[in-house]
């Protein structure tokens, strides 16, 4: 077993085993981590078959922004946990057919002839070959408009979420910077000039 | 220095070779980081006594130049406080993630052209990501300890954190644009020829975006807000105590000299000389990046004596709606560069 295969298997158990942790544990916050492990140890994965820019980007991503936004609804909120718990059995069997079905297409991919081509030909590139760049000139040039229509949706999306919370509730008191800014010691302070009394 | 270290790695079975050659380089680096560490509260103590026309610590030691040793010792000794009803695995494991994310950004910091523990290809998108990872170390102690000033400290920083994350990302993309390349050592060696071609200038804003997203990034004065004592007393550590606390001082530290370097080596030409071109002066050396990246220190302890702290939803005007914009201008205005071949970017 060579030491790339060692690792593989390594990240590969924490990985399966942190997903499990996912769904497996009680504590809410505790799940949030246990996905946090989850990314992690996928992008460690990355990293081994040398896709170092998907790897690092999927920590800054996922890890460093999307999974600490579910840390802290996950913190903030207040969780019932009975509550939660209690159509466990009215839910299963629908779960369960759920699962089965969503196995039954992983492994209808994972059986289809392209992928198993893909998986047999894992390349190897020479050092200063850079993943980044390689990357960059395909979405840039074959896939531009892919991109870019991938950009506008997610600008889209930008937008909206931020009208959602732009509620006006009148009587509201709001400090305008610029009314601050310009404000001038004339207008809010007066001198008065007095006779000193003897 | 690396052949040494070659050298010694070679009396080792050939298996351990690349660890001890590897162990060996990172102690070069982390010895002196930690000392560093030390020196540097010393130095702000000192420079802000000054600035406040204080003596400063001059107990310990000649000139007190020993206090820090004294302090690292006070906290060792300490006992450790696990507060009531606090969740301790995730207590106790906060410190330590605030620290490897601070100290495992530093294995991809190149020190010279030759000296860095891993010439990583893409190692700026390394130091993003693992500094990106530092918020849970701040957000779990918050939560784990279990008291409100913690978690409202923790909440303060770890929005901070997100909010100027993306104005540094802007600001770092910049630099990309301008360098073609993600590895800090290349982005280094495009700003050779002299000091007009360094970062500073063509990506002026960028440059003060990305310093000022730094100070608010390792929660530093004026933006202090998540460990604000006039509010909620010490922010996320507050229950922390002896050798627990001294880690998250460390990597606060470590952090600061991690944005002094990483700012140096982007925009102020990191080991390039200011008078090149002049025989031996003008020399690429270690030590101009160690003198930016002390001026650097110096400015952050200058800022803590000067400001007075801002006021938190000032704070994310400033990230979210002042310098997210500046970046996206500025990152046109390198476009139009380019295009019309304007300074050192005709290439």
């Amino acid at each position: 077993m060579t030491f790339e295969l060692f690792l593989f298997y390594l990240f590969g158990t924490t990985l399966v085993g942190s997903a499990m942790g996912v769904i497996l544990s009680r504590n809410p916050v505790y799940a949030v981590l246990f996905l946090v492990l989850a990314f992690i140890n996928s992008s460690f994965l990355w990293m081994l078959i040398q896709a170092e820019f998907l790897a690092l980007l999927l920590i800054v991503v996922y890890v460093g922004a999307v999974a600490v936004l579910f840390l802290f609804v996950v913190m903030m909120m207040d969780i019932n946990l009975a509550e939660l718990q209690q159509g466990f059995t009215k839910y299963a069997p629908v779960g369960a057919v759920l699962g089965v079905i969503v196995l039954i297409e992983i492994g209808f991919v994972m059986m289809s002839d392209q992928i198993t081509i893909k998986f047999n030909e894992v390349q190897e590139f020479a050092a200063d070959y850079s993943n980044t760049e390689e990357l960059g000139i395909e979405l840039y040039t074959n896939y531009i408009y892919p991109f870019e229509l991938a950009a506008i949706i997610l600008l889209i999306a930008i937008v909206v979420a931020i009208t959602l919370t732009m509620r006006k509730r009148p009587g509201l008191k709001v400090q305008d910077i610029n009314k601050q800014v310009a404000v001038d010691a004339k207008d809010r302070v007066r001198i008065v000039k007095m006779e000193a009394e003897e | 220095m690396l052949d040494l270290f070659k050298n010694i790695s070679e009396w080792f079975p050939e298996l351990l070779q690349p660890v001890v050659y590897t162990g060996l380089k990172a102690i070069v680096l982390l010895l002196p980081l930690i000392l560093s560490v030390a020196m540097l509260t010393y130095v702000e103590r000192k420079v802000i006594g000054f600035m406040q026309n204080r003596v400063g610590p001059n107990r310990v030691g000649p000139r007190g130049l020993f206090q820090p040793f004294a302090d690292v010792i006070k906290l060792l000794f300490k006992e450790v406080i696990l507060p009531t009803n606090a969740n301790k695995t995730l207590f106790l494991i906060a410190p330590f993630i605030t620290l490897v994310t601070a100290f495992g950004a530093w294995a991809v910091i190149p020190l010279s052209s030759s000296y860095s523990i891993a010439n990583v290809d893409a190692s700026l998108l390394y130091v993003l990501a693992l500094t990106s990872l530092g918020v849970y170390g701040i957000i779990l102690a918050g939560w784990a300890t279990n008291s409100k000033y913690a978690f409202l400290g923790a909440m303060r920083s770890a929005a901070q954190m997100v909010a100027y994350e993306i104005a540094m990302g802007f600001a770092l993309i910049g630099v990309v644009m301008a360098a073609d390349s993600l590895n800090l050592g290349k982005i280094v060696a495009a700003q050779s020829g002299g000091i007009h071609h360094w970062y500073w200038l063509w990506l002026f804003p960028l440059f003060i975006v990305y310093f000022i997203s730094g100070i608010a990034e390792t929660n530093r004065a004026p933006f202090d807000v998540a460990e604000g004592e006039s509010e909620i007393v010490a922010g996320f550590h507050v229950e922390y105590s002896g050798i627990a606390f001294a880690l998250f001082f460390l990597a606060e530290y470590a952090n600061m000299i991690l944005i002094a370097a990483l700012t140096s080596l982007l925009f102020l030409g990191g080991w390039l000389s200011p008078f090149e071109g002049i025989p031996y002066i003008g020399a690429p050396s270690t030590f101009w990046l160690l003198a930016k990246m002390g001026f650097i220190l110096f400015c952050f302890l200058w800022f803590r004596a000067t400001f007075p702290r801002y006021r938190y939803d000032q704070i994310m005007r400033l990230g979210w709606k002042v310098f997210i914009p500046i970046t996206l201008v500025w990152i046109a205005v390198e476009g139009i560069f380019f295009y019309f071949k304007i300074g050192p970017f005709s290439a």
